[in-house]
């Protein structure tokens, strides 16, 4: 094992520069830094003069490991993406292998699957609301938001067998139904996440210093948001109204009457008020997918894309073997690549994959929003204080395990 | 409609596109690596196509040439999507970078550099991002195996 000396990175070292700059490392183990990243910042007294963002410290490897699993094993490790907001990385993932496939999940799975990646939207917004104000100082907001999370875990929970890992999408169908109970518990669940965000809307929206912390702080125009890439909360904030569920519907959106609410400033606040509105047409659209929610199988009727059921495995030769090859092989979609767009909670999740024909994915990219983001955080801390980096951040909503995979 | 698109960069890049296929819904251009600053610009200046979604490359290992840089554009206008594609050969493997016309393909650039190895000419600050300094290899690459060890990076104070 050879010894090498490795020259020290160019931003190593920190140094006062002429002219008063100092160079100050918001180092990646920081209370702020949400999921750590690591901020290096040149600053002159409390102004932030340049930054330079350093990610990485949590990357799996996830495309390269699911470069060697079949493609219903690769859905446990797309839980762990965008861990606060599990059901849409499933979801998303599951659409792309279908797209792929050409073939449809049942009505009654569609339907299931919105409600799923709402209820996991509601979880991304109420954890990134619930941090960010904790992060200002607002420890009881914290707690309200988050024991409204714990009801709409519950109610996952009860669903996929998973509050944060609940790998409940299979291509062409889910894991299991519904259970019997849940529409009078999501009613339930509801109840409780409206009247703790009423609360938390009263402690925050109007409260001068909340306002004072958010308002004009991490300022991006609406050019600047687009060349950067942003997409979802971040870019609606600062004034395009680019939501992919309304511009390329996809499962059954295009059958619900929701809103999506758009900022004008594109600072911090916006982004605030632009997730808590969010969180209302969630729920809203939940309850329209509840009312409306068909009878049927729950999975594709083709025995080469989903597994049949048990009673048949064992009763039926065709089932057996294809029990078999599904299990062993995996699904085996036609070669050819496809992209498959979902609203995730922080913008646009794509999923890119490139299929050879056999049951193991040749290449699977996932376009993460917050890379976008976080890479656009230079700009938007610049000239700024120290302390609204914190704000700025918190609104962003950098997940490190989408960010870095 | 579907196909005006592909038409369009057909007619107006003859030399440059190589092929041009819908699978899925999804329209694509392979086009030669030379050519990308100039057909990206003509998407972004005449076509309208504001977004760079997503920026990656692929390694069809045995295959010559070897990666395959991708590029999803979206355009929020007129509601299109885009797929590039540039074959890359595997030698010494550079492509133009994209980031004049969007600054948003900085991180992902470095991104595909770190995971590839592809340099993007034209790039202001090309260095890994997603792995740590010191790493050895392109770890997205097909001969890069799956539980490759790497050597011990020494103490840095």
């Amino acid at each position: 094992m050879e010894k090498k000396k490795a020259a020290l990175p160019k931003s190593w070292s920190l140094e006062n520069l002429e002219d008063g700059r100092m160079v100050l490392n918001m180092g990646p183990s920081h209370p702020a830094m949400h999921g750590i990243v690591r901020v290096l910042l040149t600053v002159q007294g409390e102004r932030v003069m340049d930054s330079d963002v350093e990610i990485g410290y949590l990357h799996r490897g996830f495309e390269k490991t699911c470069e060697n699993v079949t493609y219903n094993q690769c859905v446990p490790y797309t839980d762990r993406l965008n861990y606060v907001s599990p059901l849409i990385n499933n979801v998303g993932y599951a659409l792309a292998v279908e797209k792929l496939m050409d073939i449809e999940a049942p009505a009654r799975t569609q339907y299931i699957r919105v409600i799923m990646s709402e209820l996991s939207r509601l979880t991304d917004h109420l954890t990134c609301i619930a941090a960010s104000a904790m992060e200002l100082g607002g420890f009881t907001v914290y707690f309200y938001l988050i024991n409204a999370r714990e009801v709409i875990y519950r109610l996952t929970d009860s669903a996929a067998g998973g509050r944060i890992t609940p790998a409940y999408t299979r291509v062409g169908g889910l894991t299991r139904d519904l259970p019997p109970e849940f529409g009078r518990d999501a009613a339930e669940a509801f109840k409780v996440v409206r009247r703790n965000l009423s609360d938390a809307d009263k402690m925050l929206t109007r409260n001068r210093i909340f306002y004072d912390r958010m308002h004009g702080v991490g300022h991006i125009s609406k050019e600047d948001a687009i060349a950067l890439s942003f997409t979802g909360p971040a870019l609606r904030s600062t004034g395009v109204p680019l939501d992919v569920r309304k511009a390329t519907p996809y499962l059954v959106y295009d059958r619900f009457d929701f809103d999506i609410p758009v900022g004008s400033n594109g600072d911090s606040y916006d982004r605030y008020l632009i997730r808590m509105e969010e969180m209302n047409q969630s729920m809203r659209i939940v309850e329209q997918a509840l009312d409306q929610l068909p009878e049927g199988p729950i999975n594709h009727p083709d025995l080469n894309v989903i597994l049949p059921p048990k009673e048949e495995v064992y009763g039926n030769i065709e089932a057996l073997m294809a029990h078999f090859k599904l299990t062993f092989e995996g699904v085996k979609p036609p070669k050819g690549e496809v992209y498959q767009a979902v609203e995730g909670g922080n913008g646009e999740l794509g999923f890119y994959i490139v299929s050879d024909g056999s049951g193991k994915p040749w290449r699977l990219r996932l376009r993460p929003p917050c890379f976008a983001l976080t890479a656009g955080l230079s700009q938007m801390i610049k000239g700024g204080y120290i302390a609204d980096i914190v704000a700025t951040f918190g609104q962003i909503n950098m997940i490190g395990g989408e960010l870095e995979r | 409609m579907n196909s005006y698109l592909l038409e369009t960069l057909k007619s107006k890049f003859p030399g440059a596109v190589l092929e041009t296929h819908a699978f899925r819904g999804d329209q694509t251009a392979v086009i030669n690596k030379g050519s990308l600053a100039e057909v990206a610009a003509f998407l972004k200046g005449e076509l309208g196509f504001d977004f760079l979604m997503d920026l990656t490359a692929v390694d069809y290992a045995p295959r010559e040439p070897r990666f395959e840089l991708v590029v999803h554009f979206y355009s929020s206008k007129h509601n299109y999507r885009l797929r590039l594609k540039c074959p890359v050969e595997a030698g010494e493997p550079e492509v133009a970078s994209l980031t004049p016309l969007w600054p948003g393909a900085n991180w992902f650039e470095r991104e595909v550099y770190d995971m590839f190895g592809i340099k993007f000419e034209g790039h202001p600050d090309l260095r890994r991002i997603l792995m740590y300094d010191g790493f050895e290899g392109h770890p997205l690459r097909k001969d890069y195996p799956l539980k490759k060890r790497q050597p011990r990076i020494p103490h840095r104070d």
